[in-house]
C-alpha cells in the first residue's frame, strides 16, 4: 500500500509541491497531481448523477402519475399508452445499450445534438432509464393507497387533477421515499458507465490512472471509497427528508421504520 | 501487495533449501512444462496483427507465432514428444496479475516493456519496437502535432498514449480536447464520425483499423513520431531460467533470419480471419531490435 501516489504528478511522476492544500484550492500545483485529478474526476461524477436525478425524478414522477389515471375519457386512455410505453421502452434496454444510443446512433439522425457535450447526452441517457424505473415506483405508491382517498376526493366535487394534487400524490410521493433513496444511490452507482463515452469521470480515472502508475489497488480502493461515501451521503440525505416531511399517525411514523 | 512478501519470502526460503538438494529443479515453469506436456499462452482478442482471435477460440498474430516457434525450440530442449498449447485472452487490466500468480506462462500480445512492469514480471528480448503516431481523416490537412492545437483528439482509456498527450501539451504549449474512447474500435468510431479530428495511439493499432474500416483510403498515419515503446513477450520474474530459454529460441529465429518473412507475412500481407492488409513498413527501431537483441525498457528509448 502506498498511498502516496496520490501526491505524484501526473506528468512527470515526480512529487508536487502541494498535494493537499491544492484540492481546497488554497494553492496550486505547476502540474496536477492525482488527487487534483482524482477531485476534478469525483465532481464530474457527482454531476452526471446530480443532472440524470433532476431529469429522472420529474420524469420519473410525471410518467408514474400518468400510468394511474382513470381511463374515463379518450385524452387519458392515450396518457396511460404513452406512459406505459415509455416506461418498457426505457427499462427494457440495458443501460450501457442507451448510452451508447444517445452518443452514437441517435445523433447520427439528428445532427443538433451532436453538437451536445457528451456529459449531457450520458444524462440523458441515465436520466430516462431512472425515470422509467421510479415511474414504476411511484405508480406503486399511488396504487397502494386505499381507494376510498380517490373516491372521497371526487365525493368532495375535486377535479381529477385537484386529487391528483391535493390527496393522491401528497401520500404517495411519501409513501415512495424508501424506494426511491435506492434509486438515487443506484444512479450515482449508474454513472460510471459514462466512462465509455468519453466523460472523465472515476471509473475512467481509475482505469486511466491505473495504467499509468501501476498502482491499481490503491486507485480502486480510494474509487471504491468515493463512489460509496456518495451514495451514503445521498442515503442519509433522503432519510432526513423522509424524517422531514412524514405526517404524525401516518405511514412509517415511528422512528424505527424510517431508512437506516 | 507487501501483505503477501512474508508468504513469498518463504517460498523462496523453501525453493532455496530444496535447491540446495536438488539441483536440478531450477526452473519451476520448465518443470511445470516437462511434467504435464501444456503450457498456457496469454494472448489478445483484439491487437490485429500482433495477437488476435481469428475465431472459434482460435489466435493468431505476428507474436503469437513468434511464441509457437519458441516453444517450439523449449518443445525440443526438454525432449518432449509433443507440447500442448493452451490459449488464454487476457486484457490490458489482468495480463500482468495473470502471469505472476501462474495462469498464464508466455504472455504473447502487445505489453509495452517498462521499469514499473518490470518489477513485477520479467520481459523477454524485443521483436517489436512501437511507434505512437497520429492518425487523421485524409482529407483534413492535417499532418503534425502542432495543427492540432485546439482540435479534438481521441485516444483509448487505460493506455499510455493518454499519458504522452498530456505531456505533449504542456511541453509545446498546444491545447487539446481529448476524448476517450473506452476500447480501440471505439475511438476509431470516435474519428469516424467526427467526434474527433485525430486518433493518437500505437502505429500497429492506428493500421489495424484503418485497413479494418469501411474505406481505408479515408484515413491517414501522418506526423512525427510521438513516442518509441518496445513491445516484448512477458514472464514470470522469479523465473530467469524460463527467460534465458526464451531469448535463447529468439536468437535462433532471429539467426535463422526468419524476422523479415514474419514481417512480411503479418504486416504486409493479407491476414485472416478478413484478409486485409494492415500495410506497416518495417520502421528502423525495430530493424535495430532485432540486430541488437536486447530487453531494454520503454524509459531507456526516451533517452536516446
Amino acid at each position: 500500500m502506498d498511498l502516496g501516489i496520490f501526491c505524484k504528478s501526473t506528468l512527470d511522476g515526480e512529487a508536487v509541491d502541494h498535494c493537499f492544500s491544492a484540492i481546497f484550492g488554497i494553492t496550486k500545483n505547476a502540474d496536477p497531481s492525482y488527487l487534483d485529478w482524482l477531485f476534478k474526476a469525483w465532481g464530474w461524477t457527482l454531476a452526471v448523477a446530480g443532472l440524470s436525478l433532476v431529469i429522472a425524478l420529474i420524469l420519473g414522477a410525471v410518467m408514474g402519475t400518468l400510468r394511474t389515471l382513470p381511463s374515463e375519457s379518450r385524452l387519458n386512455r392515450s396518457l396511460v399508452k404513452i406512459s406505459t410505453a415509455w416506461v418498457e421502452l426505457f427499462r427494457n434496454i440495458p443501460i450501457l445499450v442507451q448510452v451508447f444510443l444517445w452518443y452514437h446512433v441517435i445523433p447520427a439522425f439528428f445532427q443538433p445534438l451532436k453538437a451536445l457535450p457528451s456529459y449531457l447526452l450520458v444524462s440523458i441517457a441515465l436520466g430516462f432509464f431512472t425515470s422509467a424505473r421510479i415511474a414504476e415506483q411511484v405508480r406503486a405508491g399511488i396504487q397502494s393507497l386505499p381507494s376510498g382517498q380517490r373516491a372521497a376526493a371526487t365525493a368532495l366535487g375535486l377535479t381529477i387533477s385537484q386529487s391528483y394534487r391535493y390527496i393522491i400524490l401528497p401520500m404517495a410521493l411519501r409513501i415512495v421515499i424508501p424506494p426511491l433513496t435506492s434509486e438515487c444511490m443506484n444512479l450515482v452507482k449508474n454513472s460510471s458507465v459514462a466512462f465509455a463515452v468519453s466523460v472523465p469521470e472515476l471509473t475512467l480515472f481509475a482505469m486511466q490512472a491505473q495504467e499509468e502508475t501501476s498502482h491499481g489497488v490503491e486507485i480502486y480502493l480510494v474509487v471504491t471509497f468515493l463512489y460509496a461515501l456518495s451514495a451514503f451521503a445521498i442515503n442519509r440525505v433522503l432519510a432526513y427528508i423522509e424524517q422531514l416531511s412524514r405526517i404524525p399517525g401516518f405511514i412509517a411514523s415511528n422512528n424505527e421504520v424510517v431508512a437506516h | 501487495m507487501s501483505i503477501y512478501l512474508p508468504i513469498r519470502i518463504i517460498f523462496v526460503t523453501a525453493s532455496v533449501l530444496l535447491g540446495s538438494f536438488n539441483s536440478q529443479a531450477a526452473s519451476p515453469t520448465l518443470d511445470k512444462i516437462k511434467s504435464s506436456g501444456a503450457v498456457t499462452m496469454g494472448v489478445r482478442e483484439s491487437s490485429i496483427p500482433m495477437s488476435y482471435t481469428t475465431g472459434d477460440s482460435r489466435f493468431d498474430g505476428y507474436h503469437v507465432e513468434i511464441c509457437r516457434q519458441i516453444l517450439g525450440e523449449i518443445k525440443d530442449k526438454l525432449n518432449l514428444s509433443a507440447l500442448r498449447i493452451n490459449y488464454q485472452a487476457v486484457t490490458s487490466q489482468n495480463r500482468v496479475p495473470l502471469v505472476q500468480n501462474g495462469t498464464v506462462d508466455i504472455e504473447c500480445g502487445t505489453t509495452t516493456n517498462n521499469n514499473a512492469r518490470a518489477k513485477e514480471v520479467a520481459f523477454a528480448n524485443t521483436l517489436y519496437v512501437e511507434e505512437v503516431r497520429i492518425a487523421v481523416k485524409a482529407n483534413s490537412g492535417i499532418t503534425s502535432i502542432a495543427q492540432l492545437n485546439g482540435k479534438k483528439v481521441a485516444t483509448t482509456t487505460g493506455t499510455t498514449s493518454v499519458q504522452l498527450l498530456r505531456k505533449h501539451e504542456k511541453a509545446n504549449g498546444v491545447n487539446f480536447e481529448e476524448v476517450f474512447g473506452k476500447d480501440h474500435a471505439d475511438s476509431f468510431l470516435l474519428l469516424e464520425s467526427g467526434r474527433a479530428d485525430a486518433f493518437v495511439m500505437d502505429g500497429s493499432i492506428l493500421a489495424g483499423n484503418i485497413a479494418n474500416s469501411k474505406n481505408p483510403k479515408d484515413y491517414k498515419i501522418v506526423g512525427e513520431i510521438l513516442s518509441t515503446e518496445p513491445i516484448a513477450i512477458m514472464v514470470r520474474k522469479d523465473d530467469p531460467e524460463f527467460k534465458a530459454a526464451v531469448n535463447a529460441a529468439i536468437a535462433k529465429i532471429v539467426a535463422n533470419g526468419k524476422m523479415p518473412g514474419l514481417w512480411n507475412k503479418w504486416f504486409l500481407s493479407p491476414i485472416p480471419p478478413k484478409n486485409i492488409v494492415v500495410g506497416l513498413e518495417l520502421s528502423p527501431a525495430t530493424k535495430n531490435a532485432w540486430a541488437n537483441l536486447n530487453d531494454k525498457p520503454a524509459e531507456d528509448y526516451i533517452k536516446k
